[in-house]
């Protein structure tokens, strides 16, 4: 893999006050492509990737390598991972009802991202976001600019929200469950256009997600964690050869259209697999 | 019918707003009867000179004391000046000290707890010890021992009143910020990469300023009702400042003789801070948006 664009070794973090790290000794690298994490809830996906971004108040952060492109991300202080967020890696959360701010017109809310990293007049950074907007398929812009978040609908929300994040150009984006708050039938069409712009723009993109199928269709390579680790790294098209007894489980566990109709099988979690040595 | 009155024009959205909410105070008979005295008040100050029958200040020693009536709508007082024109003037006085509170307490109140609520931590903890420690002060004693080491003057008991009354303010910003906080929306203000400032000033403030602007509101009762009482007890405006709660002071000595000397002052101030609360409770309504569905 050439010059990745992320480089983690041995990721720890551990909540205040609990009892054990949330994630234990992750490691793993990103170029220009589409990485996939999967694992059940509770797995640390979710703070793995908020750890990145360092979005986790008062969890301690730990690792041996944590370098984002040339910086090394442990290392800034908090006001220059100001620079970083937003500008040169983003994150687009789970729930669009949730994470616009209902008080502000969703224009003023994406062109914040590019008023914050750059300087710009107003008009300049209206004229961006309505080029987002744009891009992320949304007709007449214009109108929907102009609107309140509970006025538009999820799919709506969540490529405004896909807008907010990709408009200062970042290098890195981590979409945590991008499409777990929507309609099955909008789902397939955010996450073209997600793809869309992510290949278009060379931008990295780590897809969290508990949707076994949705990551293996979508992404290039794929973590699977269990209990805040690693446990298998497969590449898109080798689910068949997967060889954790913990990733067979999960591929047990989906159904299928036209299999025989028996009982799904049940995940028999064992505890040695906490504890086994990294593959 | 006026470009606002269209239910889809959305260009001067303060002034819709500000339509809705007058709109709904006048469905509710009480808010109503808020909206009406505080307009009667309000247009009583600004057309002082013209609604006073005579000069406030100007004594007629020929004619103390007299009944309402003949020619003296309230009477006179000791000193023969007309009540009437005086609690017109008073008006003044009266909008004059609620309004600098409340522009002084609000800002104060808001910055406080916003910024302990999102901050949080040591900063937090000692933002509301200080807070308590006010709070823990019966606010008319407090404002007494102010104004006793300042001075008794009106401007002194609005610098008195405005420091024992952002604390409850603060304390209400800092629980609703600790209700937002956490909010998903915020977190993406952060992964845009806004500061702490920012997200303050452009996220939290505005989803607090409901419950304040409702808060204050139902200070301003209070405020008023401390503002008489400070000049009631000599420490608030000086004689000869048509102030309510001075001319309650001065009328009590011939209370029992001349009725109209207390009652006309302390009429206004009841129905004044009666309407502060009215109103209060009716934005509360207006505004809080759990209770929707009572409408």
């Amino acid at each position: 893999m050439q010059d990745p664009i992320l480089d983690v070794k041995n990721l720890c973090v551990r909540y205040p006050g609990a009892p054990a790290d949330a994630v234990r000794g992750v490691s793993f690298q990103l170029g220009r492509e589409r990485l996939g994490i999967v694992g059940e809830s509770g797995s640390g996906k979710s703070t793995v990737g908020r750890a990145l971004l360092r979005l986790l108040p008062g969890a301690v952060i730990s690792a041996d390598t944590l370098r984002f492109e040339e910086t090394d991300l442990l290392a800034l202080s908090e006001r220059d991972m100001l620079k970083v967020r937003g500008r040169r890696m983003s994150m687009i959360l789970q729930d669009p009802k949730f994470s616009l701010n209902p008080i502000q017109q969703v224009g003023h809310q994406v062109a914040e991202t590019y008023l914050r990293h750059f300087r710009c007049t107003k008009a300049e950074a209206r004229a961006k976001v309505l080029e987002m907007l744009a891009a992320v398929k949304i007709r007449d812009p214009e109108r929907v600019h102009d609107l309140y978040p509970h006025e538009i609908s999820g799919g709506m929300g969540q490529r405004v929200m896909i807008a907010m994040m990709l408009l200062a150009d970042p290098d890195l984006v981590i979409a945590d469950e991008p499409t777990s708050a929507l309609d099955v039938t909008v789902r397939l069409q955010v996450l073209n256009i997600l793809d869309g712009l992510v290949k278009d723009r060379g931008i990295g993109l780590i897809m969290i997600s508990h949707d076994l199928n949705l990551v293996r269709n979508f992404c290039d390579r794929v973590l699977i964690m269990y209990a805040g680790r690693v446990v298998e790294v497969l590449k898109a098209g080798e689910f068949g050869q997967a060889r954790h007894p913990y990733t067979q489980g999960l591929l047990a566990a989906q159904p299928r259209i036209g299999g025989n109709h028996a009982p799904l099988a049940v995940l028999d979690r064992k505890p040695e697999w906490k504890e086994e040595p990294l593959p | 019918m006026t470009s606002t009155a269209r239910p889809h024009s959305r260009l001067p959205a303060p002034l819709l707003a500000l339509r809705n909410i007058i709109a709904f105070l006048w469905r509710t008979p009480t808010s109503a009867f808020g909206l009406i005295v505080l307009s009667v008040l309000i247009l009583t100050a600004l057309f002082a000179p013209w609604i006073a029958s005579h000069d406030p200040y100007l004594q007629d020693l020929n004619n103390v004391l007299q009944p309402p009536g003949n020619g003296h709508l309230f009477g006179t007082d000791e000193l023969g000046r007309d009540i009437f024109s005086r609690l017109v003037w008073g008006a003044r006085i009266t909008l004059r000290i609620v309004f600098l509170v409340t522009i002084v307490v609000g800002p104060i109140g808001l910055l406080v707890g916003t910024t302990a609520g999102y901050i949080g931590g040591r900063f937090d903890t000692v933002m509301m010890r200080i807070t308590d420690i006010f709070l823990s002060f019966p606010s008319l004693i407090l404002s007494l021992a102010f104004v006793a080491a300042l001075g008794p003057s009106l401007n002194n008991a609005i610098i008195a009143i405005g420091l024992t009354a952002w604390p409850p303010i603060a304390r209400l910003a800092r629980a609703e910020t600790l209700t937002f906080r956490k909010a998903d929306y915020i977190a993406a203000a952060r992964l845009q990469g806004a500061s702490a400032l920012r997200i303050i000033v452009k996220s939290i403030m505005p989803m607090c300023l409901p419950s304040v602007m409702i808060r204050l509101t139902l200070n301003m009762a209070t405020i008023i009702l401390t503002a008489a009482g400070l000049g009631f007890l000599g420490l608030g405006a000086q004689p000869p400042l048509p102030e309510w709660g001075a001319m309650i002071a001065t009328g009590r000595r011939y209370m029992i003789d001349s009725w109209w000397l207390v009652t006309f002052p302390g009429l206004a101030i009841l129905s004044v801070s009666l309407a502060f609360n009215l109103l209060g409770d009716g934005l509360r309504d207006a505004l809080d948006p759990k209770q929707m569905n009572r409408r």
